[in-house]
């Protein structure tokens, strides 16, 4: 893959957190470091174990198979191989690989002297399948508590659990969660057409300015956040919808067993009118 | 420095303390109800548990009467239910009875104190309906109660009326034609968990024969006109089921497909019979007693108590946690006579959708 022009200055060595000069090269276009490593190691063998779990299965059907955890009365321990090991494997390298890409990231970042905003959004992202199959499932006792590797199973899972709480949308924390995640996609939906639409003006016009961008918003609802600005508000949305997310799912079980709707009897139940 | 903001440390004390009041703390207890990975569990919470088991003590049996001797209609008069018992069986069972449902009012709850075999009271006519009732279940419905059985204990827990029963619900008055019509919605009642769905699912599915399953079978619209309507009466029943057991959806259904009987655990069978025991119940044995309560034991419409789970079950997924009292009271596991008029769950309703 060529190279651009100006970007083999900023390809220096240096910036890792480990491993020192060991792998600080890159391959084509992709820089490698200790951690590019470690990823590629969990993700094949992550990918090596599921595969051989589906050849335990019943089905090669790419949407019906299904790596699940193990029973509940394991607990927090150790299950064989074949009665969910593969899935605590799997888990583990699921872990290694995410956290080893986001301190790849890291690297990128030390040497080319920028902010770890990208790292930083990335482990939100691993927060949240930490609290589903890490966080949550050690605070209920046992990991079965997990969800299952597989394309529709973890969606069988998804609605199980929805409906351990009769109704989850009450749930207070999914409801910040989905309200983050839609405008989140509004954020980023304006912002993308507003770019658009001064970069491609009419025939014979000229391309437009971000004063324009600005000035089109303030006609339009009074304000304009800005072109830094909205790219802070679509971080603070985005990061929100996943945080809210793994909040919402912690909650469900640890703190609370009944269904979601009763969990809204606190505001009738409040001392000044109950 | 800057001083921090009064008002928003007091806002986030106050959103603390909310989340803190609101919710519980672990551990909660889980009980794995299908493959693993699936999430088909039940939940508890082990230290509200705790209530419901102080609740739910069965109180010791008295010994066991000689079922020989003289029969108790050769001692006593008027002996229409119990018949079959010995004299001693026939009394060891009126004591228990007055333990389970009028411990503070004793005989004379049901009795004329001049004379034990007089009518004239209300409450002897409900008690030998209720005693057929109780053998009824016993007997022909073992496809929900099983070898557990029921007494009159189940119910009425020392209370003369047991505490969970049902009237139909005209619902609030409202103004007349489609503005005044919210059918049944938006009127959060204990019952259905003070949800907004409709507040009396009971009528038309426990005292009447409606159809409660509303899944299409069908991909594309083909001739199912179930609407959102009648699927929302169907969630008010179920969040009913869910409150009186103290259980979630997975404990009957996989959620994955609701309907599908190959994929639901087999309580979801227990339940079905269930349901068609309690229209058996309501329909057989309550609805009869219209004539025979006074008025003041009637609902708003002039209609009977009617049962549903709650009135046995009061909150744990097997009324009493499963503890049998019918098998140390024989006495009320006697044939029932209206076996012959009323069948139990109707093949046709089953194969039927």
């Amino acid at each position: 893959m060529s190279m651009l022009s100006f970007e083999r200055k900023y390809r220096v060595r240096g910036g890792t957190l480990l491993g020192g000069d060991l792998f600080d090269f890159w391959v084509g276009p992709f820089f490698v470091g200790f951690f590019g490593v470690t990823t590629i190691f969990f993700a094949a063998l992550g990918t090596a174990l599921l595969i051989y779990g589906a050849s335990l299965g019943s089905t090669w059907n790419i949407w019906q198979i299904s790596i699940a955890p193990p029973d509940l009365h394991y607990g927090l321990a150790l299950a064989p191989l074949k009665e969910g090991g593969i899935w605590q494997v799997v888990t583990v390298c699921a872990l290694g690989a995410f956290i080893s890409w986001a301190l790849r990231e890291v690297e990128i970042c030390n040497k080319l002297g920028m902010g770890y905003h990208v790292p930083v959004a990335f482990g939100f992202a691993i927060f949240a399948f930490t609290s589903l199959n890490v966080i949550r499932p050690m605070l209920l006792g046992a990991w079965g508590h997990g969800f299952p590797y597989g394309i529709l199973s973890h969606l069988d899972w998804v609605s199980n659990t929805g409906y351990q709480y009769l109704h989850f949308h009450y749930n207070p924390a999914h409801m910040l969660a989905i309200t983050f995640f839609f405008t989140t996609c509004l954020a980023l939906a304006l912002h993308g057409s507003l770019v658009l639409s001064s970069t491609n003006p009419g025939e014979g016009e000229v391309v437009k300015t971000p004063e324009h961008e600005d000035t089109y918003f303030r006609d339009f609802v009074g304000y304009s956040i800005g072109t830094l600005g909205i790219h802070r508000l679509g971080l603070v949305l985005a990061l929100n919808a996943v945080f809210w997310s793994a909040v919402c799912i912690i909650l469900s079980g640890p703190f609370w067993t009944r269904g979601w709707p009763e969990w809204w009897n606190w505001w009738l139940d409040l001392p000044i009118w109950r | 420095m800057k001083q921090p903001v009064p008002w928003a440390r007091a806002a986030a004390m106050l959103a603390a303390l909310l989340l803190l009041t609101a919710c519980e703390r672990p551990p909660a207890y889980y009980t794995q109800g299908g493959y693993r990975g699936t999430a088909m569990a039940d939940v508890q919470n082990p230290r509200t548990f705790q209530a419901k088991v102080d609740a739910n003590v069965v109180p010791d049996p008295s010994p066991a009467a000689d079922p020989g001797g003289p029969k108790a209609t050769e001692v006593y008069k008027n002996v229409q239910v119990l018949g079959d018992l010995s004299a001693g069986q026939f009394t060891r069972v009126m004591v228990a009875i007055t333990g389970w449902v009028a411990p503070q009012q004793g005989c004379l709850y049901c009795h004329n104190p001049a004379n034990f075999a007089d009518d004239s009271l209300y409450t002897k006519k409900v008690a030998r309906r209720m005693l057929q009732m109780t053998r009824r279940v016993n007997s022909d419905w073992q496809s929900h109660v099983q070898k557990t059985g029921v007494t009159c204990y189940t119910c009425h827990r020392g209370n003369p009326v047991p505490a969970r029963i049902w009237f139909k619900d005209p619902g609030p008055r409202t103004a007349q034609g489609l503005a005044g019509n919210k059918f049944g919605q938006n009127t959060p009642a204990r019952e259905i968990g003070l949800t907004s769905l409709p507040f009396d699912p009971f009528t038309n599915y426990l005292d009447q024969h409606e159809q409660i399953r509303m899944a299409s079978t069908t991909a594309l619209p083909s001739g199912d006109h179930q609407s959102i309507k009648q699927t929302e009466w169907t969630y008010a029943l179920m969040i009913h089921f869910s409150k009186s057991l103290g259980v979630n959806c997975t404990y009957c259904h996989n959620s994955r497909a609701f309907a599908s009987w190959a994929q639901s655990p087999p309580q979801r069978s227990t339940a079905w019979y269930g349901i068609r025991m309690v229209r058996d119940i309501n329909n057989v044995y309550m609805n009869s007693l219209v004539d025979v309560f006074p008025d003041y034991r009637k609902g708003v419409t002039g209609d009977v108590a009617k049962t549903y789970c709650a009135t046995c079950h009061q909150g744990v997924y097997k009324p009493l946690l499963g503890v049998s009292m019918a098998k140390d009271y024989p006495e009320l596991q006697g044939p029932s006579p209206e076996a012959a008029e009323a069948p139990a769950a109707k093949p046709a309703e089953v194969a039927a959708r």
